[in-house]
């Protein structure tokens, strides 16, 4: 069993990168479960199924035959869960409901809340034979954004050193050792922006000093040039040749007035410029020394057919 | 620069009234839609003006903080120093520390005793400096304490990245909810009797809830929380005091919410949320802002047209650079009708919010002669303008 866990900037596509990896991992007939975490129901969004209960559900099937369960992790119910498995008190749990505990251990005791996320995560990942359960051959966690995974990965190493003893400590520090093991990647998705890239960068950096270990880089929405490639420098310094334009807009019959081909020449140095800053972004990214895979600009990502073509490109880099 | 033009466009956020009469304007919304860019653009602009103007940034991207002058984390605003002054307004800005802002709560309500106690408890230590949530309670805070000290006539605030965007709206409410529970009492209720002795008091219930406690983490910790709790508790009703009073501050007249979006679904479902949310709440909304926007300057020439043109010279072999021009500025086209189609979207389902476009940007802003363009962009760019 092997758990990745997919962070990234908002904005940079990190749950449909979540959800094509988890397709391409369930390719060829295996089981996988792809969790989120966050209350957005992102993955009942993209699979387009009514809204997921705290219950792992098929959303696809892979090809192959392989199949993914989604679950959209509450920490209310992973309380209750959680009560019941280790203490046998379920019953109470309309008790801790009045007293106002479960509302305090869910939304107000900062962290507390990180700690049953990630316990749940844990218990789907470790599933053995003789315990209740679907067992997985992957589990995938859509995780909160870069910016916080590094702290709410880390947050049972924080709980572990509050609680000197007792199983909430032997819980999180569980935890800890299958996060910090082989079997965790933490992935990071960026698209070739500045700020993406500088918190791709931020992320790895955090990750290390946590004692976590980075996974891979997934690069997002990659475009390949239009311009011709020794073009690229005189237009990116905003230096197109109008009259190429205007020729060549004749030559295909369109008609085209000064102002229309200024335009053009204008939206060519645009292209040129975001090109180059795209080269210097994936320049960065290279020093970063981690296993990068690009995934193409998909105008339909988010449709199961542009899933389906994420998983496909995970699959044709290398990184399943 | 031009925009397809949509139907029934949306009134126009006047920005350049809205940031001379505001005194509080929040910016909010989804990670990654240029929140504090446009936190920043939008005091940048009050200030020259002439407004004396705070802004409080959450986490601003590094070469932003740079470009405001935000160097050192020290949780006080500092003048911004090539903000032009000639109408007579001013400029500070700080970053939030938010383990600063809650040390200074604990020192302002305990006594040094105290305060001492809580400041070295592990459990307030974990909570005030780690804690994801923590933030929000301590951006609301630092807001109440900027505007109670009376010296900046506009206060602009950045949201912290929340996993939701609306969780700093709940962050005062939900404390006084705690604060008015009975999970208090028993928290305190180890540390308040003593030994074995509060069983007795209280009824099976709490004794079930500190057992379950017990168990689950041990003697030390319930101990630790027990007197954190409890040495917190004097303070209480100052925290529960401020939690009111900053939540009626975001209802007061004079202050706004501004919604910042990308054309982009998640971001428009989160910008919609939030709109609806505010409805509910009372609480004023001046508009949203649409980042990112694309725009043509070519609409005459449509997509299909170009990528047609494109293909007969592709054909041939001639003329390749106008060949990768139409192509480029098909997919650009594309991109603004896109864009343009989905504004018009959120308005057709959000017909009174007021809206305001910025265009997409050629590489990130870091610099105040940037936010200035787009403080320009925000005050003079009307949705779907023609």
């Amino acid at each position: 069993m092997k758990l990745h866990v997919v962070s990234g900037k908002g904005g940079t596509g990190k749950t449909t990168i979540a959800a094509g990896l988890a397709l391409a991992l369930a390719a060829g007939g295996r089981q996988v479960l792809l969790t989120e975490v966050e209350a957005r129901q992102g993955i009942a969004q993209l699979f387009d199924t009514p809204p997921l209960p705290y219950e792992e559900r098929r959303v696809a099937v892979a090809r192959g035959g392989g199949e993914v369960y989604a679950l959209a992790i509450d920490p209310e119910q992973a309380l209750l869960e959680y009560l019941e498995q280790f203490y046998n008190l379920r019953r109470a749990g309309s008790m801790l409901k009045k007293l106002g505990a479960i509302d305090f251990a869910t939304t107000i005791a900062p962290g507390l809340r990180d700690v049953l996320l990630t316990g749940k995560v844990m218990e789907a990942a470790t599933r053995e034979r003789r315990g209740g359960g679907r067992i997985y051959d992957a589990v995938v966690l859509d995780a909160p954004p870069t910016g916080r995974i590094a702290k709410f990965l880390n947050v049972n190493t924080e709980v572990a050193a509050l609680t000197r003893m007792g199983p909430v400590r032997n819980q999180a520090n569980s935890v800890m050792t299958l996060l910090r093991s082989a079997r965790t990647a933490v992935h990071l998705v960026t698209v070739l922006e500045e700020m993406p890239v500088q918190e791709t960068v931020d992320g790895i950096a955090e990750l290390i000093a946590t004692d976590l270990k980075p996974g891979a880089v997934i690069v997002n929405m990659v475009r390949d040039p239009l311009i011709p490639e020794d073009r690229i420098g005189d237009a990116a310094a905003g230096s197109v040749d109008t009259d190429d334009i205007a020729r060549g807009l004749k030559v295909a019959g369109v008609e085209g007035d000064p102002a229309t081909v200024a335009s053009l020449a204008a939206e060519m140095s645009d292209h040129a410029r975001r090109v180059m800053l795209e080269r210097q972004e994936l320049e960065t990214l290279s020093t970063l020394d981690r296993p990068t895979y690009q995934v193409p600009y998909i105008s339909d990502a988010t449709e199961l057919s542009g899933l389906q073509e994420i998983a496909d490109r995970l699959q044709a880099a290398g990184m399943v | 620069m031009t925009t397809p033009a949509t139907s029934a466009s949306p009134t126009s956020m006047e920005v350049d009234r809205l940031l001379s009469e505001a005194r509080i304007l929040v910016c909010c919304g989804a990670g990654g839609v240029g929140k504090t860019t446009t936190a920043a653009a939008l005091a940048v602009r009050a200030a020259e003006q002439g407004r004396s103007v705070c802004v409080l940034t959450i986490d601003p991207a590094r070469r932003l903080a740079q470009a405001m002058g935000l160097t050192e984390l020290d949780n006080t605003p500092r003048a911004v120093s090539g903000i032009d002054t000639a109408a007579g307004g001013r400029l500070d800005a700080m970053m939030l520390d938010m383990k600063r802002t809650f040390d200074d709560i604990v020192l302002a309500h305990a006594d040094d005793a105290r305060a001492k106690a809580i400041l070295a408890n592990p459990f307030y230590v974990s909570l005030s400096s780690s804690f994801a949530g923590t933030q929000e309670y301590m951006a609301m805070e630092k807001l109440g304490q900027l505007k109670a000290t009376g010296k900046w006539e506009l206060i602009v605030v950045d949201t912290p990245p929340s996993r939701s965007a609306l969780d700093f709206l709940d962050a005062p409410q939900r404390l006084g909810r705690f604060l008015d529970g009975r999970m208090i009492r028993l928290l305190t209720a180890p540390a308040r009797a003593g030994g074995r002795a509060y069983l007795k008091v209280f009824t099976i219930g709490v004794k079930m809830f500190t057992d379950v406690l017990n168990r689950m983490l041990g003697a030390q910790a319930l101990k630790d929380l027990s007197l954190f709790v409890s040495s917190l508790e004097t303070m209480f009703g100052g925290f529960r005091e401020r939690a009111d009073q900053t939540y009626k501050l975001l209802k007061e007249p004079g202050t706004a919410f501004v919604v910042v979006a990308v054309p982009e679904r998640d971001a428009l479902r989160e910008a919609a949320y939030f709109v609806e949310r505010l409805e509910t709440e009372q609480m004023p909304l001046a508009g949203m802002v649409l980042n990112r926007m694309h725009t043509s300057g070519a609409a005459e020439l449509s997509v299909e047209r170009s990528i047609a043109a494109a293909e007969t010279l592709n054909a041939t072999g001639d003329e390749p650079f106008a060949a990768a021009a139409l192509r480029v500025h098909a997919d650009r086209l594309s991109a603004a009708i896109r864009d343009a189609r989905r504004a018009s979207q959120f308005h057709a389902a959000h017909p009174r919010v007021r809206m305001v476009e910025v265009a997409a940007q050629a590489s990130d802003v870091h610099d105040l002669e940037g936010l200035r363009a787009i403080g320009a962009d925000l005050a003079t760019n009307p949705v779907g303008a023609a």
